[in-house]
């Protein structure tokens, strides 16, 4: 029970079928997967594989339809319910009648802090993303990176021990995104909480994660497994090492193994 | 370059969008003026722009009157319309029996003539109720109202229900802060029809019967009985109406919808 709830994530046998018109779609099958507290696991695939469909079961917006999937030692839905998690996804999905600062203390609102406990905790966000000139602009004034960086702040509002990310950076354009890659390295640094981050891009993950989860579709399950080991190397030190270029070679041969990925999704 | 300056032409001064309709309005009544009273080529039954001015001035205690009356229908019949319409839009969209059960009522609805069942309502609430008026009213408000908000209630975008999810929203909170605001510039827009089809509806049914009073039964009346002129101010008096609620409820959409969901 006490090894069980120093794992942020444990997911045994897990698995996800969709009932469709045309029958049973499989997603998801067998995964066996743990994330100890603090580390970051990113999890990679072609689309299909059921990365995100996973990340989706973790945070409880889906129920796995086999297996037992644990957060830190709770099933999914109380770990939800307590807030154990902050979430950002492709889109930032802020509510455009809101200000930065409104969208960002949502969670704190649903939870009845107080109005002053709010401020505080929202001036120290915006601060941890660097958006304190910002906040009273509303989301629709923002570039799609500053609102992606919203979307983290908000995530984290509530002191998770935990960050699902679902393609956060998909969206945005190359040069953002290596910037918001490495304030996300920074913050997880920061607050020690653990991340499990769905991505596309072999860089990305080799990047960020302590680990990388290689997937496959048809049905979606885990092939391997890579750990990276890069963790003394940072920012551009870390991008131009030979270190970091062996590992993108390891994660592309190990993808190889499952369909060949489409053009864009380096 | 061509297509530069078309998209400069196209851009009228602000002054000009203003002064523009204002100098063709001016000139249609210059031409009704002319044809009325200088070459007397307009048929008799059309009365000079002045003569209407000056009804409308002479008159002006009546015709408010009766302006306040139909108003006052036409804004009973807006809200208890738009109220029922909320309310059953937010019972539809919630329960999908429900859904089912009002949505080929409310088609029906549309499609019926509602002016056409005014002399049965003005005959079952009595010649002395406003009842009939109202119930006009609010049948033709509820229509437009019942399909704008239940649209708009279901405009909730999947990564916002997520993001609720995921915080431990209850129920009650996910329709406070999320399903609320993204239905309000629906509302807005479907009581901004409705505004007018409430009007037009509150009027027209004083044709039908009912108490002796009203704009539509000033009309009716003095157009019958020959007085063009007084019976032209009190459409004008019917246009003031009309226009005063599209313009409230159009600021009101307007302030709503200043941050509508990119």
């Amino acid at each position: 029970m006490t090894i069980d709830a120093r794992l942020a994530v444990r997911a045994a046998g897990v698995g996800k079928v969709f009932p469709t018109k045309d029958g049973e779609v499989v997603a998801l099958t067998a995964v066996d997967l743990t994330v100890a507290a603090g580390e970051f696991v990113a999890l990679i695939g072609p689309s299909g594989c059921g990365k995100s469909t996973l990340l989706r079961l973790i945070a409880d917006l889906d129920s796995a339809s086999s297996g037992t999937l644990e957060i830190f030692g709770k099933p999914a839905q109380q770990a939800r319910i307590d807030q154990d998690y902050g979430i950002a996804f492709q889109q930032a999905g802020l509510l455009p009648w809101r200000t930065v600062k409104a969208n960002i203390e949502l969670p704190l609102e649903l939870h009845g802090v107080a109005r002053t406990e709010r401020s505080v905790r929202v001036a120290e966000l915006a601060e941890l993303v660097g958006l304190t000139e910002f906040i009273d602009r509303y989301p629709d004034q923002l570039s799609g990176g500053m609102q992606q960086r919203v979307a983290i702040a908000r995530a984290l509002a509530t002191r998770p021990s935990l960050l699902l990310m679902d393609e956060p950076f998909g969206a945005l354009d190359e040069m953002t995104r290596e910037y918001l890659q490495s304030e996300l390295a920074r913050i997880a640094a920061e607050t020690e909480a653990a991340v499990v981050f769905v991505t596309h891009s072999i860089p990305e993950a080799v990047f960020l994660a302590d680990r990388v989860v290689v997937m496959s579709p048809r049905p979606g399950r885990i092939t391997q497994i890579l750990p990276m080991g890069l963790s003394g190397m940072t920012g551009d030190a870390l991008r131009e090492s030979s270190a970091y270029f062996e590992r993108v070679t390891a994660v592309r041969e190990a993808l190889h193994g499952a369909p060949v990925e489409r053009a864009n999704e380096r | 370059m061509t297509a530069i300056s078309t998209v400069v032409e196209r851009q009228l001064p602000s002054w000009l969008k203003i002064i523009a309709p204002i100098t063709v309005g001016l000139m249609m009544l210059l031409i009704w003026f002319l044809a009325v009273d200088v070459f007397a080529v307009a048929p008799r039954a059309l009365p000079s722009p002045v003569a209407v001015v000056s009804e409308l001035v002479l008159r002006s205690d009546i015709i408010l009157e009766d302006m306040g009356v139909t108003a006052t229908n036409a804004l009973i019949g807006l809200a208890i319309g738009s109220i029922a319409a909320i309310a059953l839009a937010a019972l539809a969209s919630n329960l999908r029996p429900i859904d089912g059960m009002l949505a080929p009522l409310v088609a029906a609805l549309a499609v019926v003539p509602i002016v056409a069942l005014t002399p049965i309502l003005n005959t079952m609430f009595g010649a002395s109720s406003q009842f009939g008026r109202q119930t006009v009213a609010a049948i033709a408000a509820f229509v437009p109202v019942f399909v704008n908000v239940l649209r708009g209630l279901r405009q909730t975008r999947p990564v916002h229900r997520d993001v609720l999810r995921a915080s431990a929203a209850t129920g009650l909170q996910t329709f406070r802060l999320l399903t609320m605001p993204t239905a309000l510039p629906y509302l807005m827009t479907g009581l901004r029809i409705a505004s007018s089809l409430a009007v037009i509806a509150a009027l027209v049914a004083e044709y039908f019967g009912g108490p002796a009073d009203g704009i539509g039964t000033a009309i009716a009346t003095y157009a019958k009985s020959g007085r063009a002129a007084l019976a032209f101010a009190y459409v004008a008096g019917a246009i003031a109406i009309g226009l005063a609620l599209f313009l409230v409820t159009s600021l009101l959409e307007r302030a709503v919808t200043r941050r509508t969901p990119v």
